[in-house]
Order: structure tokens, then sequence, then C-alpha cells
């Protein structure tokens, strides 16, 4: 069983990591958790994210956030990449799969997954 | 939605959006039924938006002009034979306000799902708003689940949010744990 303790030596463990990071990250991974979202399965998209950015050690300039609904329920569930001074890409139809794909090509390899796109569906 | 555990996370989000600082959730499972409950300190809602609550054509939202999540779960309530009750009190009304929620479902019912990864849930939950005090229940056949977020903050202290993937992973385990106690 897990225990308190536990939790104690992962922040005594983790005091001196907090106390160094700067910012709040170049990069902001925003998931649409409205009940459109949801129903579509933005769930397990945002665990893959959040897992998959710990998992690459990833957490110092990438932040994971939830936000809303913002009014393209058909294409959910939605995710938005905010990156310091490039445009927004808007990613539609995830799945945790996809957002392995988008973690290695586009947050690690810099190169957005065009055909995952908004703009690949022609809307 | 295919799983009680959406559900439960798209009810609980509308109390996120109330500006909540403490949520408590609970599910009890125990004979015929399995009630689940939310009880939050946000906003709350006028007797006006109390009143169209289930209506699905009703939301407070910019965004777009529907509401699903209330008659989402109020179908699914009634197909079960079971209901749903909202208590709630506007922050004009009185200071001490919030939301109560109770909805009853047959849990034995052909029409009812699956509880599904309620784990995900509150782990979802959690990363979205560390800062509120989630207090999470979850009473079932062999298993008496709980989770108190103050708990934790205490022994993590001001420095670290819950939302930490350390402390997440942490907390999945933790839950998960008491899920299946004969694992240990």
């Amino acid at each position: 069983m897990k225990s308190l303790e536990e939790l104690m030596a992962i922040k005594n463990k983790m005091q001196d990591k907090v106390s160094v990071r700067t910012g709040s990250g170049d990069i902001r991974i925003v998931v649409g958790m409205a009940t459109c979202g949801i129903a579509a399965g933005a769930r397990p998209v945002l665990n893959a994210f959040v897992e998959g950015i710990s998992n690459e050690g990833l957490g110092d300039h990438v932040q994971v956030t939830q936000t809303g609904c913002i009014g393209i329920c058909q294409y959910e569930p939605v995710v938005e990449v905010y990156e310091k001074d490039k445009e927004k890409t808007t990613y539609v139809k995830m799945t945790a799969d996809k957002a392995k794909e988008v973690i290695e090509k586009h947050i690690k390899g810099g190169k957005p997954v065009s055909e995952y796109t908004i703009g690949a569906t022609h809307l | 939605m295919d799983e009680l555990s959406l559900y439960v996370l798209d009810i609980v989000m509308n109390s996120v959006r109330a500006g909540a600082e403490h949520i408590e959730i609970s599910i009890i499972e125990e004979g015929e039924w399995l009630t689940f409950t939310v009880k939050d300190d946000g906003c709350g809602m006028t007797e006006e938006q109390l009143k169209k609550l289930s209506d699905p054509f009703f939301t407070t939202r910019k965004t777009r002009k529907v509401g699903l999540g209330v008659p989402f779960l109020r179908m699914l309530a009634e197909m079960t034979g079971g209901s749903v009750e909202i208590k709630s009190v506007h922050e004009s009304v009185s200071g001490d306000h919030g939301t109560e929620l109770v909805a009853r479902f047959g849990r034995h019912h052909i029409d009812f799902v699956p509880t599904g990864d309620m784990t995900g849930t509150v782990i979802t939950l959690i990363q979205g708003s560390p800062d509120i005090d989630f207090v999470y229940r979850h009473k079932g056949d062999g298993f008496d689940v709980r989770l108190d977020c103050n708990e934790l903050k205490a022994v993590l202290g001001d420095g670290i949010s819950l939302a930490e993937p350390e402390v997440l992973a942490w907390i999945r385990e933790y839950l998960n744990d008491q899920y299946s106690p004969s694992g240990e």
C-alpha cells in the first residue's frame, strides 16, 4: 500500500528541483475538457500528455493545462499547442496514441504533425 | 458517455467553473443503488438558473448554445429508475453559498454504464485544479476508497503543487491500491 510517508519522501526529493525551476514554460499544451471534450475522449488524451511530458523529462519547459469548450465540439478532443514566438497549432479528433506522436514529433522534434491539425480537416 | 466516471468528471467540472474551493465527491454503491453526490462551495445558482438546468438549450457559457452535462446525467439516472436532485444557494442570497447534487442510479439496471476509470477522473480533476480541496470517497463491493487533498497538502507544504507529475503518479497508485485491497 502507498503511504503518506512515501509522499513525504517525494516532497523531500522534489524540493530542490522545484526551486530551480524557472518560469512556467515555453510550450503550453491546452486540452479542452468541457462536456463535448470529455464525451469525445479527452480524458485519456490529457493523461497521455501529462504522463508523456513527465516521462520524457520535459516538465521544465512544457506545461499541460485544461480549458473549457472553444466552440468546435464536432472536432473534439481538441488540443492547442502554444509556443513562444510561433503560431498556435490546433489538433483535432485526438487520441492518446496521437498525443504520444505529437510529443515525439512536435514537442520534442519541433515540427507540428500537420495531418492531425484542424487545417487538415478542410473546415 | 460510456462510463460513469466520465459523467462524474463532467459534473464536477461545473463545481470547478463555479469557483469552488472545496468539493466533496462521494459515490456509494449499496444494494440496488449507486448514489453519486457532489457538494461544493462555488457561486451557486439563482432560482432561475436552477429551473432551466435540465433544459439542454440552457447554458451560461458563451462558446455554444447548448449545455448537455446535467441533461445527460439526468437521462442516465432516469433510464435506470433513479433521479437527480439539485439544491443550490446563489452567492447573492447568502454567504453560505454552493451547490449540492445527488444522483441515484439503479446500478444493476441493464441501461446502467460501468463505473469505469474513477482514478483517471480524480487525477484529471486534481491536475486541472490543484488548488481546490477535493475530498473523494467511493465505497463499493469490497473497497472503500478515500482521498483528501487537504491531507496531501499538509504533507507537501506550500511549495509543491498537487499537479506535479511525481505527485499525480503517487496519487494514482494510492487510489489504485485502495481499489484492489487484495493486491497488497
